[in-house]
């Protein structure tokens, strides 16, 4: 609940949990992760490569499987609590209340059915559509994603298509039926530079104008901070800051956000401005089964001191909200 | 399309002409000739200007290259020369034979498809399942066992112990049944494999992860999205199994007494009655091509990606 609108969010998550079952018993991947997206809003979700993105993506979709599992925490689909449907009702939700992009869009779509049918589909299965009526309305959706000749490239099959146009693809399938969420999993990593930006720009207005929430995912924290209200940094499976896009930018206040800025060159350059010379982080991010004790950043921490080896720092809130976990933030 | 079936056509008759040449070549290269084995039966006090009348006419007597242009040339036309020991032409032997081969094959691959493709399917979906290492043991002791002992072994269990089939000959559907399972059990159990290794992969891939979070149901899912693409890959082996089940079905026709290529084989084979064994080689051979022509021709109208390129 918002306590200010008194509407219920989109998507809430508390205290998530996600395993790796494994033979020597699980493996813990996301630590008590929650953050909540209200209606309509794009939010960023930020971190390295094995951070545990991808796989709380999934836990929203529903879609993580064996050995992958939510090993305890709430998901709150607007509204209800995904731990209790079943995979029926699951169903329902995906892809009519929640939907989601992935990173990969050469392979993402199947390669022997028409793009117009994987769009048509959407409707074939949510809305009772008859699939002649479906085949009209995924023109629609193609036209709605700017797909140049929409009547003609229904026709075309995945292979015929560049990745620009497979990710447009993708976005008019994800939001054929106007879902609450749109959930973006790096969208464009796999892009080329001049067409992440279109895809970018497209996605947001789309779900503004139909009013879907975002919850964008990259490890690009200076594409994620032009498109989202607010942004989580997530580290080795937890959340160490999150705040508003704009003041994350211009006062981060962990170490490891900080070093995100400074891996951002442009925006690096105006954020660090004169404060204090940020380096990009050395190293990478360590395997679940070794996350290290304390706050699992303090190996690549240069101001990590004993208590960073021993206690897990707490989220505390920072001085332009939000909160932040480090012993010595500023 | 037109196009390219004709131009699989055109690329089979060099494929067809080099295994006659092989086929020709190694029977002139052998030691034995059919007047020697005329001889081995018992006819040994043949009259020498009867053996030498017989090789003239039989052409025996010309230097290999000119029978083999002879031959190649006959081919042309279609026309594959008269046997030497019932004087007919080796077209007329090979086409009362030919509709019992392709009988057993069909029946034999019919098998193999129908119980293997669902056989993997199921394993796939159920990895680990007591049913999936049930199924891949079956399928990899059906893989490893030699035809000809399986025949013998059905011929036993169903015709000699339980009297259920005949144990041999040929006539309906119940003398098919023993034959079609010695030939089709191998192609089965390689089917099953293929099957199931190809839904195992494409269960996996990005775009059933798609399918799913669109929210159609698991059934769903395998039916319309994991079905197509795994059939796909599974259709390369179905060809080459298919297409060399002819070849095969000769130990199981002789086997079972099945008046096919195979007995006309076997024993224009022993009597070195050189155009008829050319015949039914080439008849085999041709087959292989032509199925696998088919499956060419399948790929490009199921395989989009294959239909543009
Ligand atoms: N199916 C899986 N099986 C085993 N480990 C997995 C699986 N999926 C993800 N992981 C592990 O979980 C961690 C987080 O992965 P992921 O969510 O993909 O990270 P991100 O999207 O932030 O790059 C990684 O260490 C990864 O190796
Ligand atoms: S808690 Fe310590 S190790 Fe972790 S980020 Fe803060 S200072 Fe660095
Ligand atoms: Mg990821």
């Amino acid at each position: 609940m918002n306590p200010a609108t008194g509407d219920t969010a989109v998507l809430e998550i508390s205290e998530l949990d996600i395993a790796l079952a494994g033979d020597k018993g699980p493996t813990q991947l996301v630590d008590r992760v929650g953050f909540s997206i209200p209606r309509g809003q794009a939010f960023g979700l930020v971190g390295e490569s094995g951070c545990g993105k991808s796989i709380t993506a999934l836990a929203v979709m529903g879609l993580l499987r064996a050995p992958l599992m939510r090993s305890s925490g709430q998901i709150m689909l607007d509204g209800r609590n995904i731990a209790g449907a079943s995979e029926a009702e699951m169903r329902k939700l995906r892809g009519r209340h929640v939907s989601m992009i992935f990173q990969e869009p050469m392979t993402a779509l199947n390669p022997l059915q028409p793009i117009g049918r994987q769009i048509a589909e959407m409707f074939v299965l949510h809305e009772g559509a008859t699939w002649k009526e479906a085949d009209a309305r995924a023109i629609e959706a193609l036209r709605h994603v700017r797909v140049p000749a929409p009547e003609r490239r229904a026709r075309d099959y995945p292979h015929q298509l560049s990745g620009g146009m497979r990710q447009r693809v993708m976005i008019a399938i994800a939001l054929a039926c106007r879902p609450k969420l749109l959930v973006a999993d790096e969208p464009t990593t796999a892009l080329d530079v001049t067409v992440q930006a279109e895809i970018v720009e497209l996605m947001a207005t789309v779900c503004a104008a139909q009013g879907t929430a975002i919850l964008m995912i990259s490890h690009d924290l200076g594409l994620v901070a032009r498109m989202c209200t607010e942004i989580a940094v997530m580290y080795a499976g937890r959340i160490v800051e999150q705040g508003t896009a704009g003041d994350l930018l211009r006062a981060p206040r962990h170490p490891y956000t900080q070093g995100l800025i400074g891996a951002v060159p442009r925006l690096g350059a105006r954020a660090a401005g004169g404060r204090r010379k940020l380096a990009e982080i050395e190293g990478v991010v360590p395997a679940p089964a070794s996350f290290p004790g304390g706050c699992r950043f303090h190996p690549r921490c240069s101001r990590a001191t004993g208590v960073c080896h021993t206690d897990v720092p707490l989220a505390k809130p920072r001085p332009g909200g939000g909160v932040v976990c480090c012993h010595h933030d500023g | 399309m037109l196009r390219l079936i004709l131009k699989r056509v055109v690329n089979m008759v060099p494929t067809i002409a080099g295994v006659a040449l092989v086929v020709f070549v190694l029977f002139s290269v052998i030691p034995g000739s059919f007047i020697s084995s005329l001889m081995d039966d018992g006819r040994g006090g043949m009259d020498p200007a009867v053996v030498e009348r017989m090789r003239r006419e039989l052409g025996l007597d010309d230097p290999v290259a000119v029978r083999i242009v002879r031959y190649l040339g006959q081919l042309v036309v279609g026309d594959l020369g008269t046997s030497f020991r019932t004087r007919e032409p080796v077209t007329r032997l090979i086409g009362q034979r030919l509709g019992a081969s392709l009988e057993l094959t069909f029946a034999a691959m019919g098998f193999a498809m129908l119980v293997g493709i669902p056989l993997g399917f199921y394993a796939a979906l159920r990895p680990g399942s007591l049913i999936d290492t049930a199924a891949m043991i079956a399928a990899v002791s059906g893989l490893s066992l030699p035809k000809f002992w399986l025949g013998l072994m059905l011929m036993y269990l169903f015709a000699e112990y339980l009297h259920w089939l005949p144990s041999f000959g040929y006539g309906g559907w119940e003398h098919l049944i023993l034959p079609a399972l010695a030939l089709g059990v191998s192609p089965m159990a390689l089917l099953a494999r293929t099957t199931r290794a190809s839904v195992l992969e494409v269960i996996n891939a990005d775009f059933v992860r798609t399918a799913r979070s669109k929210g159609m149901s698991e059934t769903r899912v395998v039916t319309w999205h994991v079905a197509r693409n795994a059939l796909l890959l599974v259709l390369t082996t179905v060809g080459l199994q298919f297409g060399a089940l002819m070849g095969q079905a000769v130990v199981v026709e002789k086997l079972f007494s099945w008046p096919g290529l195979g007995g006309l084989l076997v024993d224009s084979v022993v009597q070195r009655d050189i155009p008829a064994v050319q015949g039914g080689i080439l008849v085999i051979v041709l087959f292989f091509l032509v199925i696998n022509m088919l499956v060419d021709i399948a790929y490009v109208v199921i395989d989009p990606r294959i239909r543009a390129g």
